[in-house]
């Protein structure tokens, strides 16, 4: 069985079709990458597979189990982890708090165990030292590397990271990618949406690219990058080639 | 002014025993006016059209209306329907009703000033959305709303004194009753005044402490 099944999945705003037709799916351990030009509706999707967003039709199935139709979503998206652009951390707890309050509050371990499944987290993004502090007091970086570590601790299915690097100055863009590195070694099973291609090329299984709502062709890497089937494509990767020429 | 001092010190004892109601008063309306804030605030932000409707109809009826009037109503028209409270009771209810208004829009305010972002991560997480509210938004918005909530306090502390027209013996009813036998309005109201004062500047400076103490560290 699939970990992840996305069928006809479609979201409109108004009149204005975001997702039109979208199906794909994942296998545990598998390392999705999602790229595409912005206001192409990859964040629409990523927030209609744990219904951030409702989506107006098609079926989504986590472990063969109905997303769309379940009837406490809370309970699925426990099992789907996210990681957002502008992180999100709780502004008024401790780093400690932050990781802590998933598995504490939502999936009601003992403080003991809870505590110990953070701190393990913490540990894994490199930020156990920094247990005590609160969001304010951290980098962009270790703000986000908290984020993940939030993601890991309730021990999802699927982590979801929509951009995890695009509000983070150049130099603090390596330790983040880092940790995500680890995890695709780990196993862990990600769908990932970043504009960042040195690191696609290197960490994917798998690349869709998208473009108006639609996915335009998906593969490996090797076909992506180095021949792409439609014109799009190769325009789009352009873009980032002549811009690292630049560079 | 030892003259005040005389007159003052002599009337003392009274004052402090209206003091003791103008602070029950006060203590226990913000205190129940904070939960029905809470609770109308949460309505209004997070509710359906229904309980948007109904708290905001209750928000508008309170504003609209002068504090003394509900007071009036509550403590006249209730013994109609066979319902007696006691002065203290009916000042302590349309006080708490009156305060649970005006905190609901401060509230409502800083739940709304509380970054997005942040519900939308408590869900990523498997949070209900009441959790999501306990353990996530209420706990930012209620540090934001410190500053609106010392005002608010302030407020109530100087409105109490209308309790005096439903013969409440709270501080300004104590003054009026202690000038009424010596004639000493002049003297008797600024020492009146005095406590007032005192008490609202002490409230103010728990409050910015508080403020402080409470304030997330790096923000
Ligand atoms: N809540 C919303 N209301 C209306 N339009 C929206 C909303 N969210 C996103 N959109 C529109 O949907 C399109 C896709 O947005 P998004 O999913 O954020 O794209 P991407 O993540 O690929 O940049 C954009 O045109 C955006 O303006
Ligand atoms: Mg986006």
């Amino acid at each position: 069985m699939k970990l992840l099944e996305v069928k006809n999945l479609k979201k409109r705003y108004k009149n204005k079709e975001v997702l039109k037709d979208i199906s794909f799916d994942m296998d545990k351990t598998e390392t999705l990458v999602v790229i595409g030009p912005s206001g192409t509706g990859k964040s629409t999707m990523l927030k209609c597979i744990n219904r951030l967003v409702e989506p107006d039709g098609g079926q989504i199935l986590l472990n063969g189990q109905d997303v769309i139709k379940a009837r406490r979503i809370e309970k699925i998206r426990q099992r789907i982890g996210m990681v957002f652009q502008e992180f999100n951390l709780f502004n008024h707890l401790t780093v400690l708090d932050n990781v802590r309050i998933g598995p504490l509050k939502v999936k009601k371990l003992q403080k003991s165990v809870a505590t110990e499944l953070a701190m393990e987290n913490l540990r894994k993004v490199g930020l156990a030292s920094e247990a005590k502090s609160y969001p304010a007091q951290l980098s962009g970086g270790q703000k986000q590397r908290v984020g993940i570590a939030r993601a890991l601790a309730m021990e999802p299915d699927l982590i979801m990271f929509d951009e995890p690097t695009s509000a983070l100055d150049p130099e603090l863009i390596g330790e983040v990618l880092e940790v995500m590195r680890k995890l695709a070694l780990d196993g862990m099973t990600m769908l990932i949406v970043t504009h960042e291609m040195g690191f696609v090329r290197e960490i994917a299984d798998r690349i869709i690219f998208m473009e108006n709502g639609e996915i335009v062709e998906s593969g490996t890497p090797e076909k992506i990058f180095n021949a792409p089937e439609k014109e799009r494509t190769h325009q789009f990767l352009n873009q980032f080639t002549k811009f690292w020429r630049e560079k | 002014m030892t003259h005040f001092i005389e007159v003052f010190f002599q009337a003392l004892p009274l004052l402090m025993d209206g003091l003791k109601f103008t602070m029950e008063l006060a203590i226990i309306s913000i205190i129940f006016g904070l939960g029905i804030g809470m609770l109308i605030a949460i309505l209004r932000v997070y509710g359906g059209k229904f309980s948007y409707t109904l708290s905001t109809a209750y928000v508008e009826l309170i504003r609209g209306t002068p504090l003394l009037v509900q007071l009036f109503i509550l403590y006249f028209s209730l013994p109609q329907i066979g319902i007696h409270l006691s002065p203290l009771v009916a000042s302590i209810i349309s006080f708490s009703l009156n305060s649970g208004a005006y905190q609901a829009e401060y509230i409502r305010g800083a739940i709304q000033s509380v970054e997005r972002g942040q519900m939308k991560a408590a869900f990523s997480i498997g949070m209900t959305k009441w959790q999501s509210i306990r353990l996530v938004i209420m706990p930012q918005a209620l540090r934001k709303v410190i500053p609106s909530w010392t005002n608010e306090f302030v407020y109530l502390i100087k409105y109490t004194s209308l309790a005096y027209l439903v013969g409440v013996p709270e501080l300004t009813a104590q003054g009026e009753f202690v000038a009424s036998r010596n004639f000493e309005f002049m003297n008797v109201f600024s020492g009146v005044a005095l406590i007032y004062l005192s008490v609202i500047l002490v409230i103010t400076w728990l409050f910015s402490n508080l403020e402080k103490k409470v304030k997330i560290p790096g923000v």
